[in-house]
């Protein structure tokens, strides 16, 4: 093999944070700390931040790619994947260490970058495009091509802002599909747009993966990258802690996910948002309001999440909740939000408890699948934590007759009847003759 | 990864619902085939980049930018597109609002102030300095929160970050030559032409430029950090205007005060510019000095916007 494509060596990147907003004490306190506060704020903007400021998002990360391969980045949110392809796609550049990259790079950490909500579909292309690096004359060579595979033919002259938010993200993965680098870097894109889009846009990876392109992918979706990826690298707290065959590196994810539960959910650091509003504890309740550790399929049950805000969510703004039942395979099975439920929770308190009763159950088959938490407040992200929390699902007699179910993925409520006159067992045990029965 | 959040409340990221056993039915036939000239040993020798932390005074890289020259031209193309979308007058606002500035000021300080105007007439006058400093403000204000307004930009995709203060003086520039057609009409109106020192124009306009190019790269990177002067940017401009000889003429100031007029490399500009459009005799001293100023200026930015630009994306 030649020279490889991506080659990093002891890459680290170096972050700082905001610290903790002060509380003021009284009034005169107060009043002196508004008067200071222009002071301390052009110090806390100006000055290289103190060691307690600041925070590793890298640290020491090495690896190497060969042209061709295709690489999957796995880890928790908050791992460094984000700012690992960040760094490779110099959008910033590392604290330390180095990267060199030999080839045409096209990166892709967000569909539809840089579109102008006022112009038109066939304008954005040709802007999609320059910003993601591509000439004019490629973009042209390729506009028919894009059109086709974004499917928005008949909107080609209505301003992208008159478009459903499906039909902007296949416009931007349409751009970028066509891209046609030497080194693809894909963030996790695939999660947006509609089942069938997400089946095309993998199945266009998968097209640039077997073409002989390198790629670099970052995704929570584990088939993805054991299906796509020939290796892994899993991060953890910014560092590269496995790098081998995707089977292995997605195996550790998903065990490191399990250690990472049995932690407190209100302790855990692999959450992304302001933190306005955190999810501190979450378990699950029967009917009865007992805590269970498991349900049976098609059982109802309440989730309850236990939060606390840093001050009071007030009436008027507007709060988005959710819960989604996931596994690691499949993506998302459920997907229960307050405002499609009707929003009727309103407003929240410093702390307290909210619940989202199941009351069709879930119809999954029994096995471990996970909770994922989302808070915003006006439109804002508080608080998202991936895997908050497992959801158990035991065996169960769903139908009654003493039996388990055999196969498939879901289960249902259901019966069997002859529609056609033919054999059926009637109440006394006797075979009979007869039609449909209510 | 908040910023994928889409506004229905469904949560981002985790939501790939594809099944492992979907990936042996997806549909592979829009991949296009690579060109094999593209990805030879030839290609890859010259594309190779080298990403570490950046110490150097400059980073700004000149094979890069002209690289990357076609985006330039999409980024101004873009603003002038969306400039006008869903007005009535369109770009009739690039004529109308010089005219109405001229018509204000001429009733305000040539009407009423009866403010001394170089032997010509007001309108004439003032249009003639309105035009470079109309230029001025506004490839300055625009340029100066462009990174602000653009920061979805900083964040999620590579380019010269040059680019994005540079696109704004693409399009306030196109606005002055509309402008400047506008003026030609007015000294039609009024039979007062021009005479070769309209030659210097061009000259005049590249020191305009570079001296609004700087400005705006050094209050762009500033106002990353700052964000206060996305507040103080508009004070700024209004207070330099009544600094420079826009409204007057540098013969209303006091002759031992000139000297200070000169700091103001804008002073040289308006005055230089306007004695090319009406044919008097050109401040060459004044000129100078504002050549020299606009060059300095220009540098400063251009050192301090790529010191700057490292930290863009991370404090953007």
């Amino acid at each position: 093999m030649s020279e490889p494509a991506i080659s990093v060596e002891g890459l680290a990147k170096r972050y700082k944070i905001g610290l903790a907003a002060r509380t003021d004490r009284s009034f005169r306190e107060a009043l002196t700390d508004w008067v200071s506060a222009p002071w301390r704020r052009f110090r806390a903007l100006s000055e290289p931040a103190s060691a307690e400021e600041t925070f590793w998002a890298l640290k020491d990360v090495g690896f190497q790619v060969a042209p061709g391969e295709v690489v999957g980045i796995i880890g928790r949110n908050g791992a460094g994947k984000s700012t690992l392809l960040k760094i490779l796609s110099q959008i910033t550049l590392p604290t330390e260490g180095r990267a060199v990259i030999r080839g045409r790079v096209g990166s892709l950490l967000e569909v539809g970058t840089g579109f102008h909500p006022d112009l038109s579909g066939r304008e954005n292309i040709y802007l999609n495009g320059a910003l993601l690096g591509m000439t004019r004359a490629e973009i042209t060579r390729q506009f028919d091509a894009i059109v086709a595979f974004s499917g928005i033919e008949g909107f080609l002259d209505t301003p992208v802002k008159r478009y459903s938010s499906g039909m902007r993200v296949r416009l931007g993965f349409a751009v970028a599909a066509h891209l046609e680098p030497e080194i693809l870097i894909v963030d996790e894109v695939l999660a947006v747009g509609d089942a069938e889009f997400q089946k095309k846009c993998l199945g266009k990876m998968d097209g640039v993966a077997k073409s002989g392109r390198t790629v670099l992918f970052v995704s929570h979706n584990m088939a993805a990258v054991e299906s796509l990826c020939t290796r892994g690298v899993l991060l953890e707290h910014g560092r590269v802690v496995y790098d081998g065959p995707s089977g292995e590196a997605v195996g550790r994810y998903l065990r490191s996910m399990e250690s990472a539960v049995t932690s407190d959910l209100a302790t855990r650091a692999d959450r992304q948002g302001d933190g306005a509003c955190r999810i501190v504890d979450l378990w699950l309740e029967d009917d009865d309001g007992r805590r269970v550790g498991s349900v049976g399929p098609l059982e109802p049950f309440s989730i309850v999440l236990q939060y606390e805000c840093d001050r009071h969510v007030e009436l008027r703004r507007h709060l988005d909740l959710s819960v989604t039942v996931n596994d690691p395979y499949a993506g998302q099975w459920y997907h229960l939000d307050l405002q499609t439920a009707g929003g009727m929770i309103k407003g929240l308190g410093r702390t307290g408890r909210v619940a989202c009763r199941i009351d069709s159950g879930v119809a999954l088959r029994p096995g471990r699948y996970w909770l994922n938490t989302f808070v915003r407040i006006d439109h804002a992200l508080a608080d998202w934590v991936i895997n908050a929390a497992p959801l158990m699902i035991h065996e169960a007699d769903v139908l009654g007759m003493g039996r388990l179910p055999v196969a498939g993925r879901l289960c249902a409520v259901y019966r069997w009847c002859a529609v056609e006159p033919s054999m059926q067992l009637d109440a006394t045990g006797a075979y009979s003759p007869s039609g449909v029965k209510a | 990864m908040s910023d994928r959040a889409d506004s229905n409340g469904v949560e981002p990221a985790s939501a790939a619902g594809i099944r492992f056993t979907d990936m042996s039915t997806v549909d592979t036939t829009h991949v296009a085939a690579i060109d094999p000239a593209a990805v030879g040993p030839a290609a890859r020798k010259a594309d190779v980049r080298v990403i570490a932390p950046r110490r150097g005074a400059l980073g700004v890289d000149p094979g890069e930018l002209w690289r990357y020259r076609e985006l330039l031209y999409f980024l101004v193309w873009r603003d002038l597109k969306s400039r006008y979308k869903q007005t009535v007058l369109g770009a009739g606002w690039a004529i109308i609002r010089p005219v109405m500035s001229m018509v204000v000021f001429s009733a305000v300080f040539g009407g009423l102030a009866k403010m001394p105007s170089d032997g010509v007439p007001y309108p004439i006058f003032v249009y003639a300095g309105l035009l470079p400093w109309t230029l001025f403000s506004g490839a300055v204000s625009l340029a100066g929160v462009s990174l602000i307004t653009q920061r979805g930009l900083l964040t999620k995709v590579y380019f010269p970050r040059v680019y994005i203060p540079a696109s704004c003086i693409g399009v306030v520039l196109v606005d002055f030559l509309l402008g400047a057609g506008v003026y030609a009409a007015i000294m039609l109106y009024y039979g007062h032409l021009p005479g070769a020192s309209l030659m210097l124009a061009p000259l005049l306009l590249a020191v305009l430029l570079l001296l609004a190019m700087g400005m705006g790269l050094l209050l762009a990177a500033v106002t990353v950090t700052y964000r206060d002067f996305q507040s103080i940017i508009p004070f700024m401009m209004q207070t330099w205007m009544y600094l420079s000889p826009v409204v007057y003429p540098t013969a209303l100031v006091p002759e031992r005060f000139r000297w200070l007029l000169l700091l103001n490399p804008m002073t040289g500009v308006i005055g230089a510019f306007r004695s090319c459009l009406l044919n008097h005799p050109i401040d060459w001293a004044a000129l100078g000095v504002a050549s020299c100023g606009s060059v300095v200026i220009f540098g400063l930015g251009l050192v301090y916007f790529s010191r700057a630009e490292r930290r863009f994306a991370d404090i953007a």
